[in-house]
């Protein structure tokens, strides 16, 4: 990579970064310092408006540079990984995004919360939010890291430190001064930046091949050395049983995990009604199964045009795919096209990063300081204002997402990404589903519930491969492996809706019919709804 | 359970009932400052702590558990109330008859999909037409599949349920706010 892409990359996304200061600086101007304003940005957003801002919040760096790279690598394999992100939006708009939006105010725990023991059930809740949201943004944080070595050429760990923590000092800014306000128009204008950086890309790659499909294809398998089966499922996830199980615990931790990201979940809050909170989900079904769509071609057209050789040498994980194909693209690397479209992925790239870890930052805050500060703070101690509790909860965030980040930087993204997801599906959305559809289900239950499949999945992930016991793994030295997945979901999602049954039947506590047909009543027809 | 102030169940108020003056006024009842007989509102509507601004304007009352409602009275025998009537039942069941059922079908059909990728890469490799093949059909229906159910659960929800449901949100705060009237 010259010094011509560098220099254009970075006035690029210097440019990013003024005008999303400057959309800070805006929204913390108008802010009156509610909580309503800090957390759900007054409520008042359009579907379409939110629609846009769920697309940026879901679309991270790992689906903009890991999906295309996967494809690349290990060719249909990619599209089976991305199929799994896709139909998870059902499951948000068939089960959660209209009742939780009826029912809860600012997150998750309000909706357990509001018909069980409260102090207990918030307490849970807001722990498990609080640890998915850490890990997804340890994963954007370590992405954040490598892609600075990978687009701006510099290798060295200074560079990665010094982007590790100018990122997490960004979103610092961003969510302690601007709230939800700010945050969601930083997801808008990032996801017009992606979709626009993506179109046009996907507009090159057709007329490089003249619209015909099926050539392109043809061309990436002849490429790719596998020949057909670069087209057929296998290649990554087909090399024996235990690499196929470990798929299929993926697939549904992405399918039943999105349900349960806390991220996801706030973004409901920032409509005014039910409806409106139907209609971003469906906007943002079709922004983002239009964005996956070009992704995978993306991801052919760099198979076809770069091919594999060249991008493992540049990045062995794949990452590398999407910038070089816009080299190739704008005409090659001493071309003033290619440096420009090269400079232009770059810059989205670390937007991407920038608004994605802005919008987890502010949905962690707000669980520590409405669920977990709420419930744990001494009873007659110092009242402060809950709002300031969410600005300090986003600097504490932010500081501990740098270390861990800084701590993690070898990891892999795609896995920490998939393990936030592993943990959201068991601990998250069982205790979601049962608050909203059973009848019969208690306070244990919901403390069980999600105590029951946050803790197996963490501790499955100790004892996975991915810790130990393998060349790959984080002590590569020490073997305490016990579990052969490397992804808990299979085993850690069905346990978190069997310890919330075993809960509730357990339990003394009779079931609050009232509240239960509060709750009900609420969720589905929207009366006293926030 | 059922308080004396609430009126019987589904008195003309069922889903087939007018309510084209109200669509326009969905987010109306949130953004106003008139309060409800509601635990949430009253406990997260600001929150804790905050000094009085704008948003203050609704009454907080000081300690929200003796506030809320016993089941034999108040907010919650209104929602008990509701949850009973025949116009609630079937925007419920409306809702469930077509949730349940295509829940059902889309894990069924992305789970077959994840497994026959995994098990029997064998099938999903076999050529259709030109580079083609089934797995590459099958990953481009599951994209289809998805946009097709997202509209026809949006198509259902507008059609078949929005207007039960917001004539249904009306009726249970105006009795919510009858009941308040009645009682002080």
């Amino acid at each position: 990579m010259t010094g011509g892409h560098q220099t254009l990359a970075l006035l690029l996304f210097s440019g990013f970064v003024a005008v999303t200061l400057a959309i800070t600086t805006w929204a913390s101007r108008r802010r009156h310092g509610s909580a309503e304003e800090f957390y759900a940005g007054g409520r008042l957003f359009s579907p379409m408006e939110n629609g846009f801002a769920i697309a940026g919040d879901y679309a991270s760096a790992a689906s903009f540079l890991g999906v295309p790279g996967l494809i690349v690598l290990f060719g249909y394999d990619g599209v089976l990984y991305v199929v799994g992100f896709l139909v998870a939006w059902l499951v948000v708009l068939f089960l959660v995004a209209e009742l939780v939006r009826n029912c809860g105010r600012f997150t998750l725990a309000d909706v357990v919360a509001s018909r069980m023991r409260e102090r207990p059930v918030r307490i849970a809740a807001g722990a498990s939010s609080v640890t998915v949201s850490v890990l997804y943004l340890v994963a954007q944080m370590v992405g954040a890291g490598s892609l600075v070595a990978l687009l701006i050429g510099r290798t060295s760990q200074a560079a990665q430190v010094w982007a590790v923590i100018g990122v997490g000092a960004l979103m610092v800014v961003y969510v302690s001064l601007g709230g939800m306000r700010a945050t969601t128009w930083i997801q808008i204008v990032k996801a017009v930046l992606l979709l626009g950086g993506t179109v046009t890309l996907t507009v090159l790659v057709l007329l490089r091949f003249h619209g015909d499909l099926d050539r392109l294809l043809l061309t990436a398998a002849a490429r790719s050395g596998h020949g057909p089966a670069f087209l057929a499922p296998g290649l990554k996830y087909g090399a024996d049983w235990t690499a196929r199980l470990d798929f299929i615990s993926l697939g549904l931790a992405l399918v039943l995990g999105t349900g349960g990201l806390p991220h996801i979940l706030s973004r409901f809050y920032t409509v005014p009604t039910a409806r409106a909170a139907r209609r971003s989900a469906v906007w943002s079904v079709g922004l983002i199964g239009a964005y996956y769509l070009m992704a995978i071609l993306l991801g052919f057209g760099a198979a076809a045009l770069v091919g594999p050789q060249t991008v493992r040498a540049s990045n062995a994980a794949g990452n590398t795919a999407v910038p070089l194909l816009a080299l190739d693209l704008g005409g090659g690397p001493d071309s003033t096209g290619g440096t420009v479209l090269f400079a232009v992925v770059a810059a989205v790239a670390f937007a991407t990063i920038l608004a994605v870890v802005a919008g987890i930052t502010l949905a962690s805050s707000a669980s520590v300081a409405h669920d977990l500060y709420a419930s744990l703070r001494r009873r007659g101690g110092r009242q402060r204002s809950e709002v300031a509790v969410a600005r300090v909860a986003a600097v504490g965030i932010g500081v501990l997402a740098i270390a861990l980040g800084l701590l993690a930087r070898g990891m892999n993204v795609a896995f920490l990404v998939g393990l936030a997801f592993a943990v959201a599906a068991s601990a998250n959305l069982p205790v979601l589903l049962y608050s909203l559809f059973w009848r019969g289900f208690t306070t244990r239950g919901a403390v069980w519930a999600v105590y029951g499949g946050l803790v197996p999945a963490l501790v499955l992930v100790v004892l996975s491969p991915v810790v130990s016991g393998s060349p790959d793994s984080l002590f590569p030295g020490l073997d305490f492996q016990y579990f052969p997945l490397q992804n808990p979901g299979l085993v850690s999602v069905p346990l978190g809706f069997l310890a919330g049954w075993l809960g509730t039947v357990t339990s003394a506590e009779l079931p609050d019919e009232a509240r239960y047909a509060e709750t009900e009543v609420r969720s589905l027809t929207g009366a006293g709804a926030a | 359970m059922q308080s004396p102030n609430a009126r019987p169940s589904g008195a003309g108020d069922g889903p087939q009932s007018p309510a084209e003056n109200h669509e326009g006024h969905a987010p109306a009842p949130a953004a106003g400052p008139e309060t409800y007989d509601d635990p949430w509102y009253d406990a997260l509507a600001s929150g804790w702590g905050e000094p009085a601004g704008p948003d203050a304007a609704v009454e907080v009352p000081a300690a929200r558990r003796v506030q809320r409602p016993g089941p034999d009275g108040g907010a919650a025998g209104v929602y008990l109330a509701v949850q009973r009537s025949a116009a609630f039942q079937e925007v419920r069941s409306r809702y469930r008859r077509f949730v349940v059922p295509m829940v059902a079908v889309f894990l069924g059909w992305y789970t077959a999909y994840v497994v026959a990728a995994t098990a029997a890469p064998g099938f999903m490799a076999r050529p259709v037409a030109g580079a083609m093949n089934v797995a590459l059909l099958a990953g481009l229906g599951q994209f289809l599949s998805t946009f097709l159910f997202t509209w026809a659960y949006a198509r259902h929800a507008r059609l078949r349920r929005d207007r039960a449901a917001l004539e249904l949100r009306w009726d249970t705060q105006e009795r919510a706010r009858g009941l308040r009237g009645g009682a002080s």
